[in-house]
This record gives C-alpha cells, structure tokens and sequence, in this order.
C-alpha cells in the first residue's frame, strides 16, 4: 500500500526555494496525523549540504540524488529519476512548488506515473483521513475543492507564498537515503544551449512579498521609474496590468492577470490600474491592496484596502519620499 | 512540415464567473474564446507553414461548441481539424484530455506538436505535457521565441528571473507562451474558406478508446466563489496629505511596512 508523504525540495544554484520548506511545513502536520513519514526529495550536483534543513523543518527522510546528469534541470532527467523513485517506494502523496520547475516536472511525472495531479493549489485539508486540495480556478475567480481517490501518489502543486513555513526544529535530523541515479546521456533530449538571467535586484514577481503594479494611467514606459523608484524603496517587485503590456511599455513577465501571473502577496499597490476583472483575477488574493487612481469610479477601489483617488504622477514621488522617511526611523 | 495544435475552448477573459443551482460553473450567458496561449500556438504553426511549407491540423477534444474554435482557426489559416466529443468526456480531468488527444495526435502524421502552455480556466499547464509523455517526445514549455532548423527545435523559454535557450531533436511538442508572436485575425476570405475546409468528428471508439480509459484521476468535491473582499477605506485629502496618511496606515494598521 501507498506510504509516506513525499515533498519534492525545488534547489537552484544551491539554495532551496522557500516553497520547499512552506510544503514541508504543511506535510508534517499531515504525516504526523496519518502516522506516515515525511521525505523530502532533492536532485542536483553536490547538494548534500542541503539535506541538514530538510530535516530541521520536519522531514524523516530525505531521498537525495546527486550527480552530474542532474546538476542543471532538465524535463527528461528530472522525470525519469522521480518517476523511478516513485515506483521503487510507492508514496502517497507528492507536493511541489508551483514554480516554473514544479509545474514543468510535476505534469511529466503525473503522466509517468498516470496518476492525478491538482495544480496550483492553495489549500489541503484532511478530513477523516480524506485528503482534499483547494485551488483557484479562472485565475482566482473561482475556487474547486478536488480529490484523487485511487491513484497513487495524489500528487498537487502549491502556490508559493500560501502556506506558512513554521516547523522549523534546529537540530533536528532526517536519515539520508542516497539515490542510485541511471541517466544516460541519451536519455535526456533537451540541450540546455544558454541561460539568460535578467540582472535585477528586486525580486521575482510570483515570490516578492510586495509588488507596485502600473496600468494604462502610467501614461508611457518613461514613467516606469516611478513605481521602480517605490518598488526599491520597499524590496518590492514592479508589476504591469494587461493594458500596459499590450502597449509595449513593459515586458510580458511583468504581467499581472488571468493571461499573465496570479500573485499573492503581502502588499499589492495598484498604481493607474482600472482594474479589469482579468486583472483582479490575478492579485485579488494579495493581502493588502491599496489603489492609486485618477478616477473614483475605478473597479480597483471595489478591491482596494486602501485607495487614494489622485493623479498617480503626483502621489507616487511622495509616497517613496514617506517611505524612505518611515523605513529610515 | 507537419504540425498539429492542441486546442482548448475557454470563457473569455472577461467572463464573471457564476456557480449555478446544482453547484457547477455556470456556462449561461458566456462567450467562449480559443484559449488565448493556444491562439499563440496557432500562430506560430502557421508562421512555420507559410515559411517551410507543410500542415497544419488543429484538435480540440471537449464539448460540441468546440467546433466554433476550431473554426476559428481553420479560418486563421490552418488546414483541417479533429473534434473529439463523447458524453464520457464530461468528468475529464487533464489525465483524460490527455489521453484523448494523444491518440488524436498519434493518428495522424506530425512532425511538431504545438499548443498552449496553459488554459486561462483550470489553469493547471498539465495537458500538453501530459500528451508530450504519452507520446513519447520531448517538450520544451513556456516558449516566448521558437526556430526550426535541420531537424531540430530551438526555443526560448521563460524561466524565474530570466531565459533559458534549449534545443531538442524533432518531433517534439512545444507550449506557447504569451510574447511568442501576435497572433493574427481571420480575414473574411479565410472565414469563408474555413467553412469548406475538412473537420472530422471523432468519438472515444473511433479513437479505439473506452470510457474505462479516459476515466478522470481527479474529481471536483464542490466549487465556490472567493469570499468578497470588504470595501476598503478612500483616504481623503490632496496628494501630499493622502500619500503621508497611507504610509501611516501601512505603518500602524495594516502593519505590512
């Protein structure tokens, strides 16, 4: 019988995503109240360092895979490995991180293992020993509650930022279990040619704890600077409604909304956004919103917080002057 | 060369969205749309075609209205389309579309296999993936630039603060990501020409499929709307006044700076 509850431990560049630990947090209560084992799971290229903290926010095991075919991420590497895994030790359950890696690997292994796998969630709960996910569907404006009865292991992906990361124990201690890994060079079809990183200090949008997003009220791309200004006042990252992508201002990774990325931050300052219900869709989960806009009858003010009804050219320089004054007391 | 597209059918982005009296997503009332990451698959098909030559076959499997994207891109300029439907197709998960539309896809000839990196409805980004694995090839997904040559597939793909380039051999399957082109409008001679052009209408048998096997993995327990945020607070004043008295807010109340 299906056993343990596994988390997939998402590394890069040798530092593990905060997800990892989110995941681990929440499986732990699970495996405590089922009376299964927690594993964590991590593939990379001299990692073993890394497995100490996986065993300090709660895991009992931690299957670890090192070598070189697994040093940079590849679908075929990646997948064959934990699809092997998943056979040889038959879990449960399988959480990940909904990042661009989880979600990528997370569909692959799904299908190896034709198994279920409910994406993005932002909830689990368990109920009579029923576990069940939440998460949102037409980008937030819907929620379904959703089960995998009988295929094993029940596999979801969790929206970073969601869960809270609180089982941490120094001290304590998870048994490493060292992976046989049989990559052959054939098995892995896609040749990493290049990776481009773009050189930014403020962070990713999907993981920043506070985002400043700009609409069509912003005018033109010059008048980005301003919301950079306010973003690294705050550590924060700049994001974009639909609107001001469309008109080239700002890339489409900046994108807020039902066709770009759903957030959720702690601190979500919609600048010159009308709020169009594709839009809300994506950051109407933020924890605090707050509207700048020109026009009081701006659907954001129906989500807002906060809300300031002024012209966000005059309001955004004071605003990073106050900052600047609050943060320096 | 030979391209299939994967399509889905989704509400339009600015769709409101209802749960009716049996506790389903309700469809009264909503305009349906090419999912709008498949749109930009379609694009880069027929991009490819008018470039290299070759085919391009769109398949969507779902519900009979489905036939109105698939239309959609016929009219856009692709060549033929396959429509699967079958009642036991109501309760599909992304394993069952899956399995579905690999079998559409394995029944034809292909050299590349494009569609969307995700549906704006579920959201799941599990579908294309999933056919990619059934059918044996490698993917690349979130592609915002796509070359073919001598072969191969070389794509640009989104990656958490940046890019990566990857090349992988032919045939592949790839899932388009928004800023990979501008997908184009039908012309009203492609909407005419779309109307004589072939759409075969598959069941589940003529796939050699049963219901057994497409069998949903996951099932739905209940839908429910977000609850509504409650009206926040406008600050009232001028500029200056208002932007000191946020800040004091974000400090004191709301505790977040």
């Amino acid at each position: 019988m299906a056993k343990g509850i596994w988390v997939f431990a998402e590394q890069r560049d040798g530092k593990i995503k905060n997800i990892t630990f989110e995941l681990l947090s929440a499986g732990r209560k699970i495996a405590t109240e089922t009376g299964e084992e927690l594993a964590a799971v991590i593939f990379g290229k001299d990692v073993a360092k890394l497995t100490d903290v996986l065993g300090e926010y709660g895991a009992d095991k931690v299957y670890l895979a090192d070598d070189d075919s697994l040093a940079q991420y590849t679908t075929d590497a990646y997948s064959k490995v934990l699809a092997d895994l998943i056979r040889e030790n038959e879990p449960s359950v399988l959480m990940m991180g909904c990042t661009v890696q989880g979600r990528d690997l997370a569909a692959r292994v799904a299908q190896k293992a034709s198994t279920g796998l409910m994406s993005d969630c932002t909830g689990i709960d368990l109920v009579n020993g029923a576990l069940s996910f939440v998460r949102p569907i037409y980008a937030g404006k819907a929620f379904v509650r959703a089960a995998c009865h009988e295929a094993r292991p029940v596999m979801a992906t969790f929206r970073p930022n969601v869960l809270t990361a609180d089982c941490q124990q120094a001290g304590r201690r998870a048994e490493v279990i060292n992976v046989a890994v049989n990559v052959e060079a054939a098995d892995i079809r896609q040749v990493i040619k290049d990776v481009i990183m773009q050189i930014s200090t403020r962070p990713e949008l999907t993981e920043a704890n506070v985002i400043i997003s700009g609409g069509r009220g912003m005018k033109g791309p010059e008048n980005f600077k301003l919301l950079e200004d306010l973003a690294d006042t705050l550590g924060a990252a700049v994001g974009a409604s639909r609107a001001a992508v469309d008109a080239g201002w700002i890339g489409h990774t900046f994108q807020v909304g039902q066709t770009g990325k759903t957030v959720s931050p702690t601190l979500y300052i919609a600048c010159g956004v009308s709020g169009a219900i594709q839009h809300l869709a994506g950051m109407s989960s933020s924890k605090c919103i707050v509207a700048v806009n020109k026009d009081p009858e701006a659907n954001i003010f129906k989500v807002a917080d906060y809300g300031i009804v002024g012209d966000v050219f005059e309001v955004l320089p004071i605003l990073t002057d106050e900052c600047k004054k609050m943060l320096a007391k | 060369m030979k391209i299939a597209v994967l399509l889905k059918q989704t509400f339009d982005t600015e769709a409101k969205i209802t749960i009716d009296p049996s506790g389903q997503i309700s469809r009264q009332g909503v305009s349906l749309i090419i999912n709008p990451y498949d749109e930009y698959a379609v694009e880069e098909a027929l991009r490819l075609k008018e470039k290299d030559g070759g085919e391009v076959t769109v398949i969507l499997a779902g519900r009979p209205e489905g036939q109105d994207a698939l239309r959609q891109a016929l009219a856009m300029g692709a060549d033929k389309a396959v429509l699967v439907t079958d009642e036991a197709l109501a309760d599909a998960d992304e394993y069952s579309a899956a399995v579905v539309l690999a079998k559409a896809v394995a029944a034809s000839e292909y050299d590349l296999v494009l569609g969307g990196w995700r549906a704006i409805d579920d959201g799941s980004a599990q579908v294309a993936v999933r056919v990619a694995d059934l059918l044996g090839l490698p993917h690349v997904n979130v592609v915002t630039k796509l070359e073919i040559a001598d072969g191969k597939a070389l794509a640009t793909r989104e990656i958490e603060g940046g890019s990566e380039v990857v090349e992988v051999p032919l045939p592949a399957l790839i899932t388009a990501q928004k800023g990979l082109n501008e997908p184009r409008y039908p012309s009203m001679k492609g909407i005419m020409q779309a109307k004589k052009k072939p759409m075969q209408k598959l069941s589940l048998s003529d796939l050699g499929l049963d219901a057994a096997q497409v069998e949903a993995k996951v099932k739905a327990v209940e839908y429910f709307l977000p609850s509504a945020r409650a009206a926040g607070k406008i600050i009232p004043g001028e500029a200056v006044e208002a932007a000191c008295a946020l800040v004091k807010l974000l400090r004191e109340e709301a505790k977040i700076i």
